[in-house]
C-alpha cells in the first residue's frame, strides 16, 4: 500500500530546464505501510530533483537495508540504484564517488542503518568529507524487523510494543557536528516546505550532507508515548529559520526584508537564502550550532532546519588531489605504464 | 667428526633480534650470492612484533635450482643469544655453528658433532663505534663480511652491490664497505678458511630477477589499469599496496595538471574496504584490496553480495597462520575454504593460486579482465612466504599491445539498439548478461543492484521460479568460468606411474624438489599445480587417471582436498594429504619424508594422521 498515487498523469504538467516533469523523476509505486514518513520523504526527493533540473541518469541512489532503505526504489526511476548490505551503503558510496566524480551521490538510510549497525561507516563518510547527499530516515525504530527501539529513540520514549526506552539517543546532527560534518540539517518528513529546499541546498553543497529527517513509522512508532510520532514532532519542532534556494540560472525574485535575511553563494553559483534565524544560531559557526542544538534538546524541542554548513568545503578529491576527469573513463593510454619502464624495474631487481 | 662440504648447495639460517637492522644485511648477503649468479631463496621468518624478540633469516643457495625450503640447517650464523639453545640443536650434523664468542659459549650448549666457530663482533663494534646504535647496526654487516671469507665469496661482488644499494646516500657507502673489511679481515688473518660449504660464481640466474610477490601485486594492479585501491593494514598484506602506492606515484601522476590518475583509500576496517572495491566497480572502474584472514572474514558477508549482484570484486589474500589472530607473521595457505565459499547462502568464488612474484605480477593483472569478464569477486591467493620474501623470479614482461577486457558493458549507443534492457538477461548463452554504468543513457539501462532476490529485469522478487532461475544461472556461470581461469600445469614422469603429487602457491618448489628425492627411492610420480578455483576439466581427468595422489599443502584440515573431494565427490582413499602447518613454509624433506610413510611398502605403517603431520622440520 502506498499513499503515493500511481501514475497518471495530466499533460499540462510543467516542465523544468530540461523538459522533464516531476513525474521523470519518480520511480515504481512504494510497497511501504499507507502514511509512513518515508515515502514523504521520496516525494520531496523527487520535487528537489525536478526543480532543480538535474539529469536524473546523473545521479546514483544508494542504501542499506531497512524500509528507508527500500525508499530509492520509489524515486529516481532514470537513476542507477544500489540497494547494499546493513548499514554499509557509506563504503559503496566512497568507492562509486572515487570511480566517477561527475555523479551526484544520494544516499539514504534508516536510524538502524546509520546509528548502530553502520556507525562506524557513516563516521568515516564524515571525517572523509565524501562528496554526497546523505539522508537519515529517522523512525526511532527498526521498521523492517517490526520496531525495536533504535539508536536515536528518545529515553523514555516508548514504542506500540510499549516499554519506555531506557537508553539515551544518539544525536546524528550533533555527532555529525562534532566529527567535523561540513552540512549538517535536520528536517521532518511532514514538512515539505522546509525539506524540498535543504535537499536541494545539500545536493548543491560539496562535501558531505547531512539531512536527518524525522519520518514517522505509522505502524510501530506513531503512537503517544513515542517522541518520533506525527503529534509529536509537529508540537516540538522548533526551525532554525526558513531557507529558500535559488539555482544558479534562475533569477531572484523574492525580496526579503533586510536584517532579517543572510545569503550564501553556493560554490556553482547557486544562493542560498537565510531568513527569520533565530537569533541564537549562527549556523557558519560550528560552536555555535551544537551550543543551539543542545540548547533546544534539553528544553524538549526539537531543532530542525540548516544548522551547519562550512561554505569553503573541500571534499575528498580535493584532498587526494586525484585527476578532474573520472577514473572510471580513464584507458590504457593512461594506466598502464608499458614494457619499457617494466624492463627498468626488472633492472632495478638483479 | 665428518664436516658438511659442499659447493654452491646448501641452507644457512641467521639468528638475529628483531629491529636491529639485520634484515637488511641479511639481504645484502642474499642478494651478494644472487649477483653470483646462484639462485637464493632467502626467507624471513620474524615476530609480530616491533622490537626486541628473536628473528630468523633462512638463505636456501642452490646452484640446481631448488627454491623451496630444504629443511635442516647447514650453517647457522647465531647473533641472538636469546635463541642459541634452540639454534643450535638443528644444525645438521657436520654443519657450522657460528656465534659471537666476545661472550663464552654455554659449555651445556656446545655439540660434539657441529664445527663452532666463535667470531668477537661486540669487541670489534666495541673497538670500532662508540654510538650505540651504529654498534648494533655494523655488528650485522661485519658478520656479512666475515662469511665472505668463510665461503670464499666474491668480495668485490658486495662492495659493488653496497655501492648500489646506497645510490644517493653515499654517505653510507664507505662505513659500511669498512665494516665488511673488518669481519672478512677478522676472519683471514685468525680462522682457518674457506670452511667445507662454499661458493663459486655461477651462471644459473641468466635473466631473472628477486622481487617479493605483494610488490609485484601491486605493480599486476598498477599494470592491469587499477584506479582506486581501498584497504585496511594487516600483516602480510600491507605491502601489495604500500608498493601499489610507490609505483603509482611515480606512474600514474597526469602528466599535463599533476593531478592522480588513482585513489587510495585507507578504510576504516576491512568491511569498508571490500564496500568501496564493490562501490568503485560497480561504477566501471577497475579497483582492489588486499587483506589478510581476519579480513577476508569480515569482507564475507560483501563477497557474497558482489557474487549474487554480480559486480566485478578483485581482492588479494596474503594468507597467514590462523585462526583468529593465529600467528600473524607466519605463513600458511588456510583460507582456502573460507575464501572458496566466502559467505553465507549458496556461494562459490573464484581463487586463483599464483606460486612465482612473476605469477603475482600476472594473474594480478588479470584479475580485472577476468572480475569484468565474469562479473564477480576474483579472490588471489598467495601468503605471507611469497608475498613477503624475496623469490628468484622469470622477469616481468608486459605486451604493449594487450587491451584491457572490459567485460559486457553496454554504451548508450548499444542501449539505443536495444528493444528492453534486462541487467540480469542471459543473451549470450554463456551465463553472463549486460552491466552498464551508471550515468550512461538518459533514459535507458538505469537498473537497481541489490542483494535481494530479483528476476532478469533486476525488478525484485520473491517468487521462488525467478529466484532458482537466477541461481542456476549463477552455476551455469560457473562452467563458463572454467574456460576462462588458468589451466593447471603437468609434469610427466618417464615412468609410468599411478601415483601423482597436486600442489598449489607456495608449496611448488619443495614438492618439486621432493619429486627428485623420491625418484632416488624408486617412487616415480605425475605432478600437477592447480592454478584457479572451479577446477577446471583437466584437474578432474588427472585425479581420474591416478590411483593415488597426494595434495601438498600448508594447512592442518587438508583445505584443497576437501575442496577436490566436494567438487569430484572422490574419496579419502585416493586422494592422500601431505600437510605442513607449523607456520614455516613446507620443505622439501618434509613432503618427503609424509609420502614415504604413506606409500604402501614403503613404510612403517602410519596409523595416526599426528605422526605424520606437522613437524614441518
Ligand atoms: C547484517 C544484518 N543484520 C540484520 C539485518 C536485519 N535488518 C534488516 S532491516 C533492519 C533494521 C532497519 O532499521 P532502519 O535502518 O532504522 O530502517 P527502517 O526499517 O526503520 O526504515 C535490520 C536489523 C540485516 N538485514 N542484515
Ligand atoms: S514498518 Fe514503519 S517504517 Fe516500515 S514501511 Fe511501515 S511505516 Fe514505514
Ligand atoms: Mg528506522
Amino acid at each position: 500500500m502506498s499513499y503515493q498515487v500511481p501514475k497518471f498523469r495530466h499533460p499540462e504538467l510543467p516542465r523544468n530546464e530540461l523538459g522533464y516533469t516531476r513525474a521523470d523523476y519518480e520511480g515504481s509505486v512504494s510497497t511501504l505501510c499507507a502514511g509512513c514518513g518515508h515515502d514523504s520523504i521520496s516525494g520531496s526527493i523527487v520535487r528537489a530533483c525536478h526543480e532543480l533540473s538535474l539529469e536524473p541518469h546523473k545521479i546514483a541512489k544508494l542504501s542499506g537495508i531497512g524500509c528507508s532503505s527500500k525508499s530509492p526504489t520509489y524515486f529516481l526511476g532514470k537513476s542507477h540504484g544500489f540497494n547494499s548490505v546493513h548499514g554499509r551503503m557509506p563504503s559503496v558510496v566512497t568507492g562509486a564517488a572515487m570511480a566517477n566524480r561527475d555523479l551526484l551521490y544520494l544516499g539514504v538510510s534508516g536510524d538502524g542503518d546509520t546509528a548502530s549497525i553502520g556507525m562506524g561507516q557513516f563516521t568515516h563518510a564524515i571525517r572523509r568529507n565524501l562528496n554526497m547527499v546523505y539522508i537519515v530516515m529517522n523512525n526511532g525504530c527498526y521498521g523492517l524487523t517490526k520496531g525495536q527501539d533504535s539508536a536515536t529513540a528518545d529515553e523514555g520514549s516508548a514504542s506500540k510494543k510499549g516499554d519506555p526506552n531506557p537508553f539515551g539517543a544518539i544525536d546524528l546532527p550533533g555527532l555529525a557536528l562534532q566529527l567535523g560534518a561540513t552540512f549538517v540539517a535536520r528536517s521532518f518528513s511532514g514538512d515539505k516546505e522546509q525539506l524540498v529546499p535543504l535537499i536541494k541546498a545539500a545536493m548543491t553543497h560539496r562535501g558531505f550532507a547531512l539531512i536527518d529527517v524525522v519520518s514517522p513509522c505509522v505502524t510501530f512508532n506513531n503512537n503517544t508515548a513515542s517522541t518520533k510520532s506525527y503529534e509529536f514532532v509537529r508540537e516540538h519542532a522548533a526551525a532554525t529559520g526558513t531557507v529558500d534556494f535559488v539555482p544558479m540560472r534562475e533569477e531572484i525574485t523574492t525580496s526579503y526584508p533586510p536584517g532579517q535575511s543572510q545569503e550564501v553563494t553556493m560554490h556553482d553559483g547557486s544562493v542560498l537564502h537565510l531568513h527569520k534565524v533565530s537569533e541564537e544560531l549562527d549556523p557558519f559557526d560550528r560552536s555555535s550550532a551544537l551550543l543551539a542544538l543542545e540548547r533546544y534538546r534539553s528544553s524538549g524541542q526539537i531543532l530542525t532546519g540548516l544548522i551547519y554548513m562550512d561554505k569553503d568545503s573541500r571534499d575528498l578529491h580535493e584532498v587526494l588531489e586525484t585527476s578532474r576527469r573520472p577514473l572510471n573513463t580513464l584507458v590504457e593510454e593512461d594506466l598502464c605504464p608499458g614494457d619499457k619502464v617494466l624492463q627498468n624495474i626488472n633492472a632495478s631487481l638483479r | 667428526m665428518k664436516s658438511l662440504e659442499a659447493v654452491n648447495e646448501f641452507v644457512i639460517k641467521f639468528a638475529n633480534v628483531n629491529g636491529t637492522g639485520s634484515a637488511s644485511a641479511n639481504n645484502l648477503f642474499a642478494k651478494a650470492l644472487f649477483r653470483m649468479g646462484l639462485p637464493v631463496s632467502p626467507k624471513n621468518i620474524f615476530p609480530s612484533n616491533i622490537q626486541g624478540l628473536p628473528t630468523w633469516y633462512e638463505v636456501r643457495v642452490s646452484e640446481k635450482g631448488y627454491l623451496g625450503r630444504r629443511g635442516g640447517v647447514d650453517i647457522m650464523v647465531s647473533v641472538n643469544p636469546q635463541s642459541m639453545p634452540q639454534d643450535i640443536k638443528e644444525v645438521e650434523p657436520g654443519g657450522y655453528f657460528i656465534y659471537d664468542d666476545t661472550k663464552p659459549l654455554d659449555l651445556r650448549l656446545i655439540r660434539n658433532d657441529v664445527n663452532i666457530i666463535g667470531l668477537p663482533l661486540t669487541r670489534i663494534c666495541n673497538e670500532q663505534y662508540s654510538d650505540p646504535r651504529q654498534r648494533q647496526l655494523f655488528k650485522n654487516v661485519i658478520y656479512v663480511g666475515a662469511l665472505a671469507a668463510l665461503l670464499d665469496m666474491d668480495f668485490a661482488v658486495i662492495t659493488q652491490l653496497v655501492g648500489d644499494q646506497f645510490k644517493g646516500k653515499e654517505k653510507l657507502v664507505l662505513p659500511n664497505i669498512h665494516a665488511l673489511e673488518l669481519g672478512h679481515q677478522y676472519v683471514k688473518s685468525n680462522l682457518d678458511c674457506p670452511i667445507g660449504i662454499t661458493v663459486r660464481t655461477s651462471d644459473q640466474v641468466g635473466e631473472k630477477i628477486l622481487l617479493d610477490g605483494n610488490t609485484a601485486l601491486g605493480l599486476g594492479a598498477i599494470y592491469g589499469g587499477a584506479t582506486v585501491a581501498a584497504w585496511y593494514p594487516i600483516t602480510p598484506s600491507t605491502s601489495v599496496v604500500d608498493a601499489y602506492e610507490k609505483y603509482a606515484k611515480r606512474l600514474r601522476i597526469d602528466p599535463g595538471t599533476g593531478s592522480r590518475n588513482y585513489a587510495i583509500v585507507q578504510a576504516e576496517d576491512e568491511l569498508a574496504a571490500m564496500g568501496m572495491v564493490i562501490g568503485a566497480s560497480w561504477n566501471g572502474a577497475r579497483a582492489f584490496t588486499a587483506t589478510s584472514g581476519p579480513g577476508l572474514s569480515l569482507m564475507s558477508e560483501f563477497l557474497g553480495l558482489a557474487y549474487f549482484a554480480e559486480i566485478p570484486t578483485v581482492l588479494f589474500d596474503v594468507q597467514r597462520a590462523g585462526p583468529s589472530t593465529g600467528m600473524p607473521t607466519r605463513t600458511q595457505q588456510s583460507d582456502v575454504l573460507s575464501a572458496a565459499y566466502a559467505s553465507h547462502g549458496d556461494t562459490k568464488q573464484v581463487l586463483l593460486f599464483p606460486s612465482t612474484p612473476k605469477e603475482c605480477f600476472d594473474m594480478g593483472a588479470a584479475s580485472f579482465d577476468l572480475a569484468e569478464r565474469l562479473q564477480t569477486p576474483i579472490i588471489l591467493m598467495t601468503d605471507l612466504d611469497l608475498g613477503m620474501n624475496d623469490n628468484m623470479s622469470e622477469p616481468l614482461h608486459w605486451d604493449d599491445d594487450r587491451k584491457y577486457d572490459r567485460g559486457k558493458v553496454l554504451s548508450a549507443d548499444d542501449l539505443d539498439r536495444i528493444e528492453r534492457y534486462g541487467r540480469y538477461l542471459d543473451v549470450d548463452g554463456d551465463a553472463i548478461c549486460y552491466r552498464t554504468y551508471p550515468g550512461t543513457h538518459p533514459e535507458k539501462g538505469a537498473f537497481f543492484t541489490r542483494g535481494t532476490s530479483r528476476d532478469e529485469y533486476a525488478v525484485y522478487t520473491e517468487r521462488g521460479e525467478e529466484y532458482e532461475k537466477n541461481m542456476h544461472r549463477l552455476m551455469a556461470k560457473w562452467e563458463t568460468i572454467k574456460q576462462y581461469v588458468p589451466k593447471p600445469q603437468v609434469i610427466r614422469s618417464k615412468q609410468k606411474t599411478d601415483t601423482a603429487l597436486l600442489y598449489y602457491g607456495t608449496s611448488e618448489e619443495s614438492s618439486r624438489e621432493a619429486m627428485d628425492y623420491l625418484a632416488e627411492d624408486g617412487i616415480h610420480v605425475n605432478a600437477m599445480r592447480v592454478r584457479a578455483f572451479p577446477f577446471n576439466d583437466e584437474v578432474e581427468a588427472f585425479l581420474h587417471e591416478h590411483e593415488r595422489v597426494f595434495i601438498i599443502e600448508q594447512n592442518r584440515d587438508a583445505q584443497l582436498r576437501t575442496l577436490l573431494m566436494a567438487e569430484f565427490e572422490l574419496g579419502p582413499d585416493k586422494l592422500k594429504s601431505v600437510l605442513c602447518f607449523d607456520g614455516t613454509p613446507i620443505s622439501a624433506r618434509n613432503i618427503r619424508k609424509q609420502i614415504l610413510l604413506q606409500m604402501p611398502g614403503y613404510n612403517v605403517t602410519p596409523l595416526r594422521r599426528e605422526r605424520v603431520v606437522g613437524n614441518g622440520e
